[in-house]
């Protein structure tokens, strides 16, 4: 299938998981304490579409598919719809605008700290994920979007240190996490190893050509 | 309020101990207990047949002073949010999962330093004369519930065993039993459930043993057949399934303060003042409120307790 028809599929399909809660909402099924189940399921779904997000490099790299990377900037966005969803959660919902408690929060609660880090973060690049942002930027674009691992770390960190004793879950996205981060390091030597013997050949075939000249 | 139900209710409708054993044959006996719903109130009409299996036999017991007049959490909440590690950490899950426990035969030995150490067949325990505490519960995580518990006090039980002088704490035990208890497959806290009081703590007439809710006897994934009650504490010091009671001449160490000593204290006394290290506890959101409510100190308890700490640094002994 086509990556223009595809798109709207998987740009619906991205919002599953907002229309269940929505519906669960509807039919009052989301528990006795449905704030906190709200708080879960966006802080959850963030956490997903980051490291869908951080795949698509490898996954297109591996599996050949090019094409891939026409998603990864609608994925990151949809990452940050959700980051904004459990942020508005917490401020609204749980805080409800206490600005006095929540600024206590940010500042004396590490897993809170570096949660509202992770987001802050997120902010910057949701901004300059734009076509003419991309293009004013130039290799600095690339330089600033780094900061997703910044925020995918602190969101990994902001999971685990909520946890109260099972940590099972968040394991998982620290595995998934470290896992897409090593085959990044992987990757980054081998290229810095494959250019630096392709600049050496160059350079002696340089050498010969400016021999040869003479 | 869910259920309103006069406590001079004829043995004669209580349900039949054979079929009340069985979770299949109580199963068979639906028909019974449609007559037994009609009776008994507007509770089954609200629940699925599995849920009719998790529901208990009613109990007899009278109201008492202690009880708050607070509107009650819902039976269905009471019964789908449950922190019992034993059989899964989340607190959605013990609901399903306790679904084929089965609290009998069951006994509760109370030892240690006692002149007269006894075990209880819950049978015994279910004859002591029982009391409806309608008691606020804070869990350490911050919310709560107003849950109306049957039970008796604790003290009742450990005169029994007449305490000896040298006894001044009490350790509880719970079931130990991986096969029952699939949470405890995994080592996510230390196996078995431990916790402990001061004799004095214990000999309080607001602690507790439950061995029912909303009239009936415990459902299983809120700690049957009979669990403990202190309600100005943080919820995770009301142990579940106990199996022993010791009386002995040091503090215990509780599960969770094995698992992380910083974060949760021996005597865990529910305090706005003292935060978690990780979370306030300034606030509390009660099950079914929309807007958070302030904690109270000791949970609203503090007028009956306080005099249990005076002169203790309550930041120092969290």
């Amino acid at each position: 299938m086509k990556p223009k028809y595809f798109k709207p599929i998987v740009f619906l399909a991205c919002l599953l998981p907002l229309a269940r809660l929505g519906w669960k909402a509807y039919n009052s099924a989301l528990g006795a304490n449905p704030i906190q189940v709200i708080t879960w399921s966006t802080g959850t779904w963030t956490l997903v579409f980051l490291t869908i997000t951080l795949s698509i490099t490898p996954l297109r790299k591996l599996t050949r598919q090019y094409w891939l990377i026409r998603f990864r900037r609608m994925f990151g966005l949809f990452a940050f719809f959700y980051g904004c969803l459990h942020f508005t959660t917490y401020i609204w919902l749980d805080q409800f605008f206490d600005l006095h408690s929540i600024i206590k929060d940010v500042y004396k609660r590490p897993f809170i700290t570096v949660g509202f880090t992770a987001f802050v973060l997120l902010i910057p690049l949701a901004l300059t994920s734009t076509q003419r942002s991309i293009r004013w930027l130039g290799k600095r674009w690339q330089l600033l979007h780094r900061l997703i691992y910044a925020t995918a770390f602190f969101g990994v960190i902001h999971y685990i240190w909520l946890v109260k004793a099972d940590l099972r879950k968040p394991l998982i996205y620290a595995t998934i996490l470290a896992t897409l981060l090593l085959y990044r390091i992987a990757a980054w030597t081998l290229g810095r190893i494959s250019t630096a013997n392709h600049v050496q050949n160059q350079a002696s075939k340089l050498d010969n050509s400016t021999l040869a000249a003479d | 309020m869910l259920l309103k139900r006069s406590s001079d209710i004829p043995s004669s409708e209580i349900t039949p101990r054979n079929l009340y054993f069985n979770r299949r044959r109580f199963l068979a006996g639906a028909g019974a207990l449609a007559g037994f719903a009609a009776a008994g109130g507007s509770l089954r009409k609200l629940l699925t047949p599995s849920e009719i299996a998790l529901a208990g036999t009613k109990l007899d017991y009278n109201k008492s002073q202690l009880s708050t007049s607070e509107k009650q959490t819902p039976f269905n909440d009471i019964t789908h949010y449950n922190n019992y590690y034993e059989f899964s950490a989340d607190k959605y899950e013990p609901a399903e999962l306790a679904k084929n426990f089965n609290p009998r035969p069951w006994t509760i030995k109370v030892e240690g330093l006692a002149n007269k150490p006894k075990t209880f067949d819950i049978d015994a325990i279910l004859k002591m004369q029982l009391e409806e505490r309608i008691y606020r519960m804070r869990c350490v995580e911050g919310w709560s519930m107003v849950i109306p518990w049957i039970g008796f006090p604790l003290s009742s039980l450990l005169n029994q065993v007449e305490p000896k002088p040298k006894a001044k704490f009490v350790e509880f035990t719970s079931l130990n039993d991986p096969k029952r208890f699939p949470g405890q497959q995994r080592g996510v806290l230390e196996w078995p459930y431990v916790e402990g009081l001061r004799l004095d703590e214990a000999m309080h007439p607001l602690t507790i043993l439950a061995v029912g809710l909303y009239g009936e006897t415990l459902p299983n994934q809120d700690g049957a057949p009979v669990r403990l009650v202190v309600p100005w504490k943080y919820g995770f010091k009301g142990i579940k399934a106990i199996v022993k009671i010791k009386l002995v001449d040091y503090q215990p160490t509780s599960t969770w303060t094995k698992m992380a000593p910083n974060e949760y204290g021996f005597y865990s006394n529910v305090n706005p003042n003292v935060d978690h290290p990780r979370w306030s506890q300034a606030k509390e959101r009660r099950i079914g409120e929309f807007t958070k409510r302030p904690t109270l100190m000791f949970n609203g308890y503090g007028d009956q307790v306080a005099s249990l700490y005076t002169g203790m640094d309550l930041k120092k002994n969290y």
